[in-house]
């Protein structure tokens, strides 16, 4: 099965990440490379977003799309990347997000 | 409940579970095979109790869910190949059980899900007894139901025991809904609802299935060991549908054999030199159980084990139930001086107030003793504790 990682980054955690040291801060990304150099064989794709304030939403469900500002929900959590694994079940999946040694939160959802 | 509606339930809960795991194998689809059996089963509840039990339960109910899995099964007609082949007697596998369990048990479902899910699917019991035994609408249940089992096909719930890596956690998980399902029916056992289902049972048989399908986990044995010993006191803790509290039961009425294996269940799991809160609240109510009268009670190795186990679950209410211990060891000034700081995360707690009641009243204050009294009382939907909560409230 196909499962999709949604990595979601916090406030807390970026004021962790902005109060690093340049090393410290280099060795949380060669943590994060690491993980998906061992799980390669399962990851699929992936991808980092840019910050939330780079986002533009558009509605499409008045009489004209309307545009605004930001990411879709309003909140202190926030998509910042994503990984698509191919594994057999959940729990396959669940092992693997364990293991992700950055943001705090992530969302497991399964593809069509 | 009268002896066929227990022969009903009994046989139901050796055969349904196992069923369905042969439907599961057969199938290759949990939610199907779930379906089809629980078909079996509301069959069964409606004929047997007026055609008898058949000779060969299982038989009976293979034959009935064959049956109307092929009619219920339409649309799938892969699904209704191999039921027309399935035949009666069918080999069990003994990992069968467990892996219903575990799946049932999934942490990626919500728990009051996992709690109904198991009942039905493992135990066998109906959608509406479910709803019955919890005293929430019929519709709920079924509603948890299908969104949990759409679950676990849409999401790729696997069907099987967890890898040893993660078979402590998961086993936990498992073990908090068999927990779950005994205080539950602990709560609402005797409150003049003779034919509900007793889920302490279920719960009994959940840990006893456990306990014999994993049999070197000692926090399985000492959950299985607490049941036991909430259920030897059963017959002591009502009195014409009153609750009875502890310390005035009737410690003739209790089933003492049945304390004796309960203690021999903790002694076996103490061996395994791996403590655990469920060892450890059985070891507090095993002191209970074999004190001969409450003046007997070894209040200080009470207040021992729970220092132990508030070592291992820092939570409001094992403190809550430790500083009633303390109350017979250093008196009720030191339990009161306890409870204080437990004031805000217990707040909605009916035995918080109830305790503090107490423990007022032991010390000649009285007034105070009233207002925490009709808070606790203001706080409990169970009847019989309602009635109890009243008659002290009277007397304060």
């Amino acid at each position: 099965m196909k499962y999709v990682l949604m990595f979601v980054e916090t406030d807390e955690y970026a004021k962790e990440l902005a109060a690093m040291s340049d090393d410290e801060r280099q060795a949380a990304y060669e943590q994060v490379t690491e993980w998906f150099a061992r799980h390669a064989a399962q990851i699929t794709h992936h991808g980092h977003l840019r910050p939330a304030h780079t986002a533009t939403t558009m509605r499409l469900d008045g009489a004209e799309p309307l545009l605004t500002d930001g990411p879709f929900v309003e909140g202190k959590e926030v998509v910042s990347g994503y990984a698509e694994l191919e594994v057999s079940d959940l729990d396959e999946a669940l092992a693997i997000a364990r293991s992700w040694p950055a943001c705090p939160v992530i969302e497991i959802r399964p593809l069509t | 409940m009268d002896g066929v509606h227990a022969e009903l339930t009994r046989v139901l809960r050796e055969h349904a579970g196992r069923l369905t795991a042969c439907l599961i194998r057969t199938l290759g689809d949990f939610s199907a095979a779930e379906d089809v059996m629980q078909d079996a089963v509301e069959t069964a509840l409606r004929r047997w109790p007026t055609d008898g039990i058949p000779d060969h339960p299982d038989a009976w109910l293979l034959t009935t869910a064959r049956r109307r899995g092929i009619d219920l099964l339409r649309r799938e007609a892969g699904h209704r190949a191999k039921l027309a082949r399935l035949r009666w007697p069918v080999p069990g596998e003994p990992d069968d059980r467990l892996k219903l369990i575990f799946t049932c048990c999934h942490p990626a479902l919500p728990v009051p899900a996992q709690v109904a899910l198991t009942l039905r699917t493992v135990c066998g019991l109906t959608t509406g007894q479910i709803a019955a035994a919890f005293l929430v609408p019929e519709a709920t249940v079924g509603q948890r139901i299908t969104r949990a089992k759409r679950k676990i096909t849409d999401a790729g719930i696997p069907y099987r025991i967890p890898p040893d890596a993660e078979l402590p956690e998961r086993l936990n998980q498992v073990l908090a809904v068999v927990y779950l399902l005994f205080n539950e029916g602990y709560l609402t056992s005797g409150g003049g609802r003779p034919h509900a289902r007793d889920l302490v049972d279920d719960a009994r048989w959940l840990a006893e299935s456990l306990a014999w399908l994993m049999p070197r986990r000692p926090e399985i044995l000492g959950l299985l060991a607490l049941i036991r010993l909430h259920q030897a006191r059963t017959a002591a803790r009502f009195d014409d549908g009153r609750l009875v509290l502890l310390r005035d039961q009737d410690r003739g009425r209790w089933d003492h054999d049945a304390v004796g294996e309960a203690v021999r269940l903790i002694e076996r799991a103490a061996a395994m030199r791996r403590p655990g809160p469920y060892q450890l609240q059985a070891a507090i109510v095993a002191c209970h159980a074999e004190a001969p009268t409450w003046d007997d009670t070894d209040w200080t190795q009470i207040l021992v084990l729970y220092d132990m186990l508030l070592s291992m679950t820092r939570t409001p209410v094992v403190r809550l139930h430790r500083a009633i211990a303390l109350r017979y060891v250093r008196g009720p000034q030191a339990a009161l001086d306890e409870l204080d700081p437990l004031a805000e995360s217990l707040d909605g707690h009916h035995l918080y107030h109830a305790t503090r009641a107490e423990f007022l009243r032991d010390l000649g204050r009285h007034r105070e003793a009233r207002t925490a009294g009709s808070r606790a009382l203001a706080l409990t939907g169970n009847p019989a504790q309602r009635v109890l909560l009243t008659d002290r409230l009277a007397w304060t």
